[in-house]
């Protein structure tokens, strides 16, 4: 045990490692807040979808050898969450099938575009990386934390801000329409948060494993409280822990960050489903 | 002038009309009761009352102090999501939605406005319950409950009693008759029940086949006549 603790301490001594768990820890929060609202709008999917855009737009991104990649993916991955939104609510090609379009598109782009220009001597292990996250949290650079924080804190901010209207818009559409809420408009705000929260999770637990960050923590929180307001501040409470704790159980045991997160967040989910199966378990 | 004025109305999905040619209006203090078969157009009115669809042609006009958001809407049960965690307090204050505009939290007035609207209906023991686990009466007053925070002037009910046992129709019967009469509010109800829309409502309004619009008293005399063998009013 002391011997755990000792390794932990002289990880902590790098600053790549502080670096990861700041972010890491911004991340899990961000992506735990839409949750609710994904999940219950059936809007996983454009989060599935959009993930893979990203990871198309990362290989572009690469291609063309910027040192920052992150702004470039940020923007493909906005622009796509609001052209998903928009072909939606379209009725010539259904929304299911338009996100299946753009996201399958996308990785076979992004692989191809990947294997014909890429420098790297280990393509497989640089798509393999992107995919899943691998060590690439430890890797972070200054530019790329500090961004991190500044996304994660309007992210954070404007969820606060509009809280009320997303209860609402969630909840039940029609009737805040009615109210005069401008419905369509909170819609493409709720895109658009998704998908920066995407980029900054891609740097976390990679493409393809984001919608379990995103989805675990609000279908745990959703097993144990029956309030809007106690099940967001639950799955945000779940999804830093379970983060911190794949990170620590990543970095001491040498596993891959994103899937060992993901596994922490599906041991813990099972054990709130054991939870809310328990009658008159936790309440309000 | 009336609260609410539909002017040769049609409406309908993506260019087809289901309702065609709708006149009538709704002043302060009626209960329109909205009758008609399944699939007659019946929840469409509905909506393009509330601005929720356009009107393929005519217009829907406002008046008499009433504004088009300031109507509360009471939708066709199944509209809600059938597992999203939400108290009773949560879902009736969101229906201060409206009033709050742009600005972000809830205000002292409208928690007070959310609470009193909680106890007219019968539910302040629970408050702090989760809708999803109510019984479908309890449910419906709950709604009923928001669509009060939103408006003190008009009620739009989509079927406010269906799935309800016997005794619990009849108490939602008497808390709207009760809104109606006591304070005031204009109610436009879709009910399936022509017995209940003739015995609460002031005027009818008969959709799908025969269009019938009128008070209770000339729907009686016009069914009496079997509508005039099926004309048009
Ligand atoms: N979103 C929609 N798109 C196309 N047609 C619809 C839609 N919703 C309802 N309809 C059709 O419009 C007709 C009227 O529906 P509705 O207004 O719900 O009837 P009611 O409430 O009287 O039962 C039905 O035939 C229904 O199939
Ligand atoms: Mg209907």
């Amino acid at each position: 045990m002391d011997a755990l603790w000792e390794k932990l301490f002289l990880y902590f001594q790098y600053p790549f490692v502080r670096y990861a768990l700041i972010v890491g820890v911004l991340i899990a929060l961000c992506s735990s807040l839409l949750g609710v609202t994904l999940v219950l709008k059936r809007f996983s999917f454009i989060g599935d979808g959009l993930s893979h855009v990203a990871f198309g737009a990362l290989a572009v991104a690469t291609i063309l050898d910027m040192s920052n990649e992150m702004p470039l993916v940020l923007v493909i991955t906005v622009a796509c969450a609001v052209l998903l939104l928009r072909t939606g609510q379209n009725a010539k090609i259904k929304g299911d099938a338009a996100i299946a379009m753009i996201s399958v598109g996308s990785l076979a782009i992004g692989y191809l575009l990947m294997n014909l220009f890429s420098k790297s001597a280990n393509i497989s292990g640089d798509v393999c990386s992107t995919l899943f996250g691998s060590t690439s949290i430890l890797t972070l650079t200054l530019p790329v934390v500090w961004l991190c924080i500044i996304l994660s804190v309007i992210v954070v901010a404007v969820f606060i801000l509009f809280y009320n209207k997303i209860f609402a818009v969630t909840f039940d559409e029609d009737f805040a329409r009615a109210a005069g809420t401008k419905a369509n408009g909170y819609n493409l705000l709720i895109a658009v948060i998704i998908a920066v929260i995407i980029v900054l999770a891609m740097n976390l637990v990679g493409s393809l494993l984001i919608s379990a960050l995103v989805i675990f923590p609000a279908l745990s929180a959703m097993r144990l409280f029956k309030s809007f307001r106690s099940v967001t501040i639950c799955s945000a409470v779940l999804s830093v822990a379970c983060s911190l704790l794949g990170m620590v159980v990543s970095i001491v045991g040498g596993t891959p960050v994103g899937s060992t997160i993901v596994a922490v967040d599906i041991v813990v989910f099972a054990l709130c489903y054991l939870i809310g199966m328990i009658p008159g378990g936790v309440r309000s | 002038m009336a609260q609410l004025i539909c002017e040769d109305l049609s409406l309908g999905y993506e260019g087809k009309a289901i309702l065609k040619d709708l006149n009538f209006q709704v002043e302060a203090g009626d209960y329109l009761c909205v009758v008609g078969e399944n699939g007659s157009g019946k929840s469409t009115l509905m909506k393009t009352i509330l601005g929720l669809r356009a009107p393929l042609g005519g217009r829907v006009l406002t008046g008499d102090g009433l504004k088009r958001t300031e109507i509360g809407y009471l939708p066709q049960q199944t509209a809600i999501q059938r597992d999203f965690p939400a108290s009773v307090w949560e879902v009736v204050l969101s229906g201060c939605q409206g009033r709050r505009g742009l600005r972000p939290f809830y205000g002292r007035a409208e928690k007070a406005l959310a609470a009193e609207n909680i106890a007219k209906m019968g539910l302040t023991p629970l408050t702090k319950r989760c809708f999803r686990e109510l019984a479908g009466g309890q449910q419906q007053r709950v709604l009923l409950a928001r669509a009060l925070c939103a408006t003190g002037k008009m009620l739009l009910l989509d079927e406010p009693v269906s799935g309800l046992d016997p005794q619990v129709t009849g108490e939602m019967y008497d808390l709207i008759a009760r809104l109606n009469g006591e304070d005031g509010i204009t109610v436009i109800m879709i009910s399936h029940d022509i017995d209940a829309a003739l015995r609460y409502g002031s005027h009818i309004l008969r959709v799908g086949g025969a269009v019938f619009f009128g008070t209770k008293e000339e729907y009686l005399t016009a069914a009496a006549s079997g509508f005039g063998k099926g004309g048009d009013r």
